[in-house]
């Protein structure tokens, strides 16, 4: 082939590239996002956005694992992210395209360091607990007025499960959160990863087991705005969303959240781009947009949880930053723990028992 | 020559969407876990030459298979999944065969149309349908609703979440492929075979019993293979309208490929189940050709 030949063949490969729309596939958390910042991204940078959700960290990192996901932005959560940082599914950021990386939060970036060592593969897009909601109403029916709604014996004391299970209690179907908060409970060290302290979680959802109707990580959301279960294991910012949605409904449904006051999980869902990402240059770009203060306080306030930008603070509503159920106050956050990933050998161990306390078997 | 391309075409199909799948499968559930992309070792290093190829295979063993039998939770979510397959075959058979025989004794002219009426839910996403199903089954859903309403119960029913909603997703969901080899056997069925049984003596109850029934047995067996198979290896309905108690084998195929990341024994839960579906295609096939033989 001719020099000439060669170079009328890239020319026409660069032709298509430029002919054809530039896009960026962002895989993210459903119900994660207000809608409207998609297409201010797309107006802004003139790139098109596919937008997909998941919702459970499992089925993003099977994808992960896979290869070839066809995503240029993803949402794992701390210790899922650390585990896919070691089988190298990430590429590490290129800080020079991140201008507005100087608005993070270091209070934060400090604890997502130990799942991402100087953060070098991810930054925080939200962060949140693990806790109770409850139908404040139907609760106190059944409990009355000083129903523990604030302690992990609302949900892990039979005597209580009991009197809730005519009215719907949903656990969330995440081993990796549910665990840690029964070992939490019975006063064990909730980031244990000795087999024989994770076996204890068994006998603390066997008791209540009959009377939990569902597991499942998304449902609850719906299902406590319209009334229909009253208590749910759940992620904060979901909670308050079911709150919200209860309240515009204006069904005379009331919900509240709380993360429980023996200690409750503190999680982050960090973005990062696969290692194999078509397009890392507009990944960057889509960071790098939501790194900006006003969106990230946008993405806040629309979905009620806590970011790790520190400069978005200022243009967030009272309802959110003075919110202790989002922004705990020192003392809360003092009590919230983190976890560390389950080495494979462990994981075998918690999912087995999580089969085990779902199916009985 | 022309012979052999004919005979070509079904091979290759069978090469292609078979054959090759399995032998992946295969391979990956005698691999052993990795954290790496792919998540399992060891893959296949040609650059290596037969150094690689010899290394690759030393790799391989059967230690997942073993596996499988030290834990009861396979065999137990084989079986609980058989036993949901068989039942509900049973009630698609039952609810299916009337519907065909009805089918096929009705006006000639209103055949097309009643046809049309069982293929019409197939316009409709599958997933949109079980989805509905949710809403008639929960304890504020439809059916709670009108039998509230009509007074039969004074507390909702709770049938979502539980084995009852597997099976009414299943044989709901199935049931058009039940009706129609039933109807196309019994549309073929001589009508003077059953005059001749009640001219002989026959009640018309057992002029169906001999004659119907028997002649439609080859319907009969496409429909329940048509549902079982599936219904076995069903993950949709009951990760959707089944409770955690539900066991299936589709589920814990799920866990271990999510949950545990563990591609390579999923892999051989995925060889096992084949294994055990493989029987009753094989009994099919011969059901076929028994019936091929039959009719020269």
């Amino acid at each position: 082939m001719s020099f000439k030949s060669l170079s009328l063949t890239a020319v026409l490969a660069l032709g298509a590239t430029v002919a054809q729309a530039e896009e960026v596939r962002v895989y993210n958390w459903s119900d994660y996002i207000d809608e409207e910042l998609l297409a201010k991204f797309e107006e802004e940078t003139g790139i098109d956005l596919i937008y997909d959700v998941f919702d459970s960290n499992e089925v993003l990192e099977t994808k992960m694992l896979a290869g070839g996901s066809g995503y240029d932005v993803v949402v794992p959560s701390g210790t899922f992210l650390q585990r896919q940082i070691s089988a190298g599914a990430f590429q590490k950021l290129d800080m020079s395209k991140l201008p507005n990386h100087k608005n993070v939060w270091d209070v934060v970036e400090k604890r997502t360091a130990q799942y991402d060592p100087d953060n070098a593969y991810s930054i925080n897009y939200m962060w949140g607990t693990t806790g109770i909601g409850v139908n404040v109403g139907k609760v106190q029916e059944r409990l009355g007025e000083d129903a523990p709604i604030d302690s992990w014996a609302l949900v892990f004391d039979p005597a209580n499960m009991e009197k809730l299970a005519d009215c719907g209690v949903h656990f969330l179907d995440a081993p990796a959160e549910m665990i840690p908060a029964a070992l939490k409970y019975i006063g064990e060290n909730p980031d244990s990863q000795d087999p024989d302290v994770i076996a204890k979680a068994e006998a603390v959802y066997m008791a209540v087991r009959p009377y939990i109707q569902k597991f499942h990580s998304s449902e609850y959301i719906n299902g406590l705005a319209n009334g229909d279960i009253c208590v749910a294991v759940g992620w904060s910012g979901d909670v308050l969303q079911a709150r919200d949605r209860a309240a515009e409904a204006d069904n005379g449904v009331e919900i509240a959240y709380h993360a429980p006051k023996e200690g409750a999980q503190m999680w982050f869902d960090q973005m990062a781009i696969p290692v194999d990402a078509p397009n890392p240059d507009a990944a960057h770009k889509f960071l790098n947009f939501i790194l900006d203060a006003q969106n990230m306080a946008a993405a806040s306030n629309y979905v009620y949880y806590a970011n790790g930008n520190k400069a978005s603070q200022e243009f967030l509503v009272e309802d959110v930053i003075g919110d202790p159920a989002i922004y705990p106050d020192a003392a809360t956050l003092e009590n919230l723990f983190t976890t560390r990933p389950y080495p494979a050998k462990v994981q075998r161990v918690v999912t087995r028992l999580w089969t085990k306390i779902k199916s009985g078997t | 020559m022309r012979r052999f391309l004919l005979i070509a075409v079904p091979y290759t199909w069978l090469l292609a969407l078979f054959l090759a799948p399995f032998v992946i499968v295969f391979k990956i559930s005698l691999s052993d876990i990795a954290l790496a992309i792919p998540p399992y070792t060891p893959t296949l290093d040609l650059g290596a030459g037969w150094e690689g190829i010899k290394t690759f295979f030393s790799g391989l063993d059967f230690e997942n298979f073993v596996w499988l039998t030290q834990d009861d939770l396979y065999w137990k979510a084989y079986l609980s999944s058989l036993k949901i397959a068989v039942i509900s075959t049973a009630f698609t058979l039952m609810i299916g065969y009337p519907i065909a025989y009805g089918l096929a004794r009705s006006p000639e002219e209103w055949r097309p149309t009643l046809m049309m009426l069982i293929i019409l839910p197939f316009w409709t996403s599958f997933l949109i349908r079980v989805y509905s199903w949710m809403g008639i089954l929960s304890q504020e859903g439809f059916l709670n609703q009108f039998l509230l309403w009509t007074g039969l119960i004074n507390e909702p029913l709770i049938i979502l979440n539980t084995s009852i909603a597997v099976y009414i997703g299943i044989v709901y969901t199935y049931l058009p492929f039940m009706i129609l080899p039933i109807y196309a056997t019994l549309d073929r069925l001589d009508e003077s075979l059953i005059e001749a049984a009640e001219d002989l003596g026959c009640s018309r109850l057992s002029a169906f019993w001999l004659i119907t029934v028997p002649l439609s047995k080859n319907g009969i067996a496409a429909g329940s293979f048509l549902v079982f198979i599936p219904a076995l290896g069903e993950f949709v309905i009951p990760s959707l309208l089944g409770g955690s108690r539900t066991l299936m084998i589709g589920k814990v195929l799920w866990e271990e490929f999510f949950s545990n990341r563990d591609w390579p024994v999923a892999g051989a839960v995925a060889i096992v189940l084949l294994l055990i579906l493989v029987i009753p295609i094989v009994l099919f096939q011969r059901n076929q050709q028994k019936q091929a033989e039959a009719e020269q």
